[in-house]
């Protein structure tokens, strides 16, 4: 890609990671660590990749996004509001009572979610079922959705698998947010679902192996995810957990877990000494 | 004539079926639930998800944010009970427009035994924020039925049954969701029956009536929302109640009556149901008898429901 548009969408990317550190700050809960592990996959799909109009969030030939991964709804909402389907402001009034912007995304709330997610496993045999419906229907609109890798250990996520190989849906591109967290500690001394890639293959998916934070991989795995016929696409996205910032990478404690305001102020300085250093 | 409510609700797929909003899915077992007779004549819109009840749901859901009306077909044990959660979760909580046509509910699943007879979905169903409850007690209410749920918009649990019942309606039938039904007017007792328990309830209005009783019956299709006020000028009008239903007497038919007579007009009520034990392998007939959902035990019922009413 273009270095111009690389450097804007690596700006919007962290623009992204601030909104998840404020909105998860100012609900006081949340979780941080996978809203940043995904936050570059979500800015490429929706900056570069998605044919999506923010005014016409419900237009049938629009690309899908699922957060099967619900729990992320910080980057989710992040995005959304980057894009313009909802004001920014709102991001602060996140997880609050009075609020649109529930714990987990929910399509009857938000504008631009299209999926009712935050129970692991259950997004992506949803996502399945947009993109059989897009074939039906001879829609030419993509499917995309994100996994955590923990929730590979739910037994539905395996029967989507099967399903759509089975009906070979090419237009769903799924990522893994291979970030080896889940909330108990490293994903292989949970429950371990390695080798992943194997398993996916083995389900007859196309599988690409990226790094989940190169926005030119993620580019250009998007891209042959396009061209693959007769196959559904696992991108495995190799991730960081908390990615951007310090303290947060690869801690599976800031899984579900605000930053107090100190946390906070150093948190949006990194970010912001980032955003200084590409000089956008 | 006697039909199975789940042939009714096979034959009105194929009947309505050339709706090009509605998708059928099942979980291999489309032969027994009689989603066949859709996929024979509409096979580009019936997808088979395999044994694999919680995909089949929560793709479903995805199906219905796509403007379709989505039957879901498994039996009742697996689709109600196995995925209840994604129920709740994809269906219900977006309010999507997905109907759970579940097949094999209660007992009368007959060989197969408690594993595969659910006595517990209406609870869970009826539990659920935005579902829709339906049972029929015949054919022709099936089809009705069916009609109906497909120009309703949003979740719908269908409870059908895989035994063949006698018809209760003629063609003059006409079924609208939330009313409930009076097959029966007197001033005794009312007996309010669901599903296959409607045909005993009209056996044991006859029995009481030869026994100088009079008995209203009403026939409550749609568990919920419930019609009120039927219920309430049942209790009114005839002081004692008697509930009949092919599930447990906890949370299904019986306590959604006594939930709203608590609320607005206390009266005696007994359940009919199964007393909160598991089925077993046993012919239809045989278990219905074991079990006690007869009319015989409508009528004991009855009796001591009256003589509550008169205490
Ligand atoms: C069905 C279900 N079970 C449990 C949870 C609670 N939960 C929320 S996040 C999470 C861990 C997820 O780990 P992973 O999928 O690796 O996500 P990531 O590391 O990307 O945040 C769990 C167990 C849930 N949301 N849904
Ligand atoms: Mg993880």
């Amino acid at each position: 890609m273009e270095q111009e548009l690389l450097l804007k969408l690596k700006r919007k990317a962290a623009d992204v990671r601030k909104n998840i550190i404020d909105a998860v700050f100012s609900a006081g809960s949340g979780h941080p660590g996978g809203s940043l592990s995904c936050a570059d996959i979500l800015t490429v799909l929706y900056f570069k990749h998605m044919n999506v109009n923010p005014s016409a969030p419900k237009d049938p030939d629009r690309d899908r996004f699922v957060l099967s991964k619900g729990h992320a709804s910080p980057v989710l909402y992040s995005v959304l509001a980057e894009k313009g389907y909802i004001p920014k402001k709102d991001l602060l009034t996140f997880r609050q009572a009075d609020s649109y912007l529930e714990g987990h995304p929910s399509l009857k709330d938000v504008p631009g979610v299209d999926m009712t997610t935050g129970s692991l496993g259950q997004g992506i045999c949803a996502a399945c079922g947009m993109a059989q419906m897009g074939k039906l229907d001879k829609r030419g609109y993509r499917v995309y959705a994100i996994l955590g890798d923990g929730e590979l250990q739910e037994g539905q996520v395996w029967e989507a698998m099967m399903y759509a190989a089975h009906y070979k849906l090419d237009n769903l591109t799924a990522f893994l947010d291979h970030n080896g967290l889940q909330i108990d500690g490293d994903i292989t001394k949970v429950m371990s679902p390695e080798p992943v890639a194997a398993k996916f293959e083995a389900f007859g998916w196309n599988v690409i192996i990226i790094d989940g934070h190169d926005m030119n991989q993620i580019d250009n795995a998007v891209e042959k995810a396009k061209k693959t016929k007769g196959k559904p696409t696992m991108i495995v996205a190799e991730t960081v957990k908390g990615k951007g910032v310090s303290y947060m990478e690869n801690q599976y404690g800031w899984h579900g877990k605000a930053p107090n305001q100190e946390q906070r102020d150093k948190a949006i300085a990194e970010i912001d000494a980032y955003i200084e250093n590409l000089g956008v | 004539m006697k039909k199975a409510t789940r042939a009714a609700y096979g034959e009105a797929l194929a009947e309505y079926g050339s709706n090009e909003r509605i998708i059928v899915l099942d979980a291999d077992l489309s032969k027994s639930t009689m989603t066949a007779s859709f996929k024979e004549l509409y096979p580009e819109r019936f997808f088979n998800t395999g044994i694999a009840e919680a995909n089949m749901i929560s793709s479903a859901a995805g199906m219905a944010t796509c403007n379709k009306i989505v039957f879901a077909s498994s039996f009742a044990i697996f689709a109600a009970v196995r995925a209840a959660e994604q129920i709740r979760n994809s269906v219900c909580y977006p309010k999507l427009n997905v109907k759970i046509a579940a097949t094999h509910a209660g007992i009368s699943v007959g060989e197969d035994g408690a594993t595969h007879q659910a006595i517990e979905d209406i609870a869970i169903m009826r539990a659920l924020p935005n579902m829709t409850v339906i049972q029929p007690c015949d054919g022709r209410e099936t089809k009705q039925a069916v009609k109906a749920i497909i120009d309703y918009n949003g979740p719908v649990y269908l409870r059908l049954g895989r035994l063949a019942v006698e018809d209760i309606y003629d063609n003059s039938y006409e079924f609208q969701i939330g009313k409930g039904v009076q097959l029966k007017d007197g001033c005794d007792v009312t007996i309010i029956a669901t599903g296959l328990m409607v045909k005993p309830a009209l056996d044991a209005y006859e029995a009481l009536r030869a026994q100088g009783i009079l008995a209203r019956v009403i026939n409550i299709h749609t568990i919920k929302p419930i019609d009120k006020e039927i219920i309430i000028k049942a209790a009114r009008e005839t002081g004692a109640i008697v509930t009949a239903e092919e599930h447990n007497i906890i949370g299904g038919l019986g306590s959604a009556v006594c939930e709203v007579l608590c609320d607005e007009l206390p009266a005696p009520v007994k359940r009919v149901g199964i007393e909160d034990k598991f089925g077993k392998s046993g012919k239809p007939e045989d278990l219905i008898n074991l079990y006690s959902l007869t009319a015989e035990n409508i009528v004991i019922k009855a009796k001591i429901a009256m003589a509550l009413k008169r205490q």
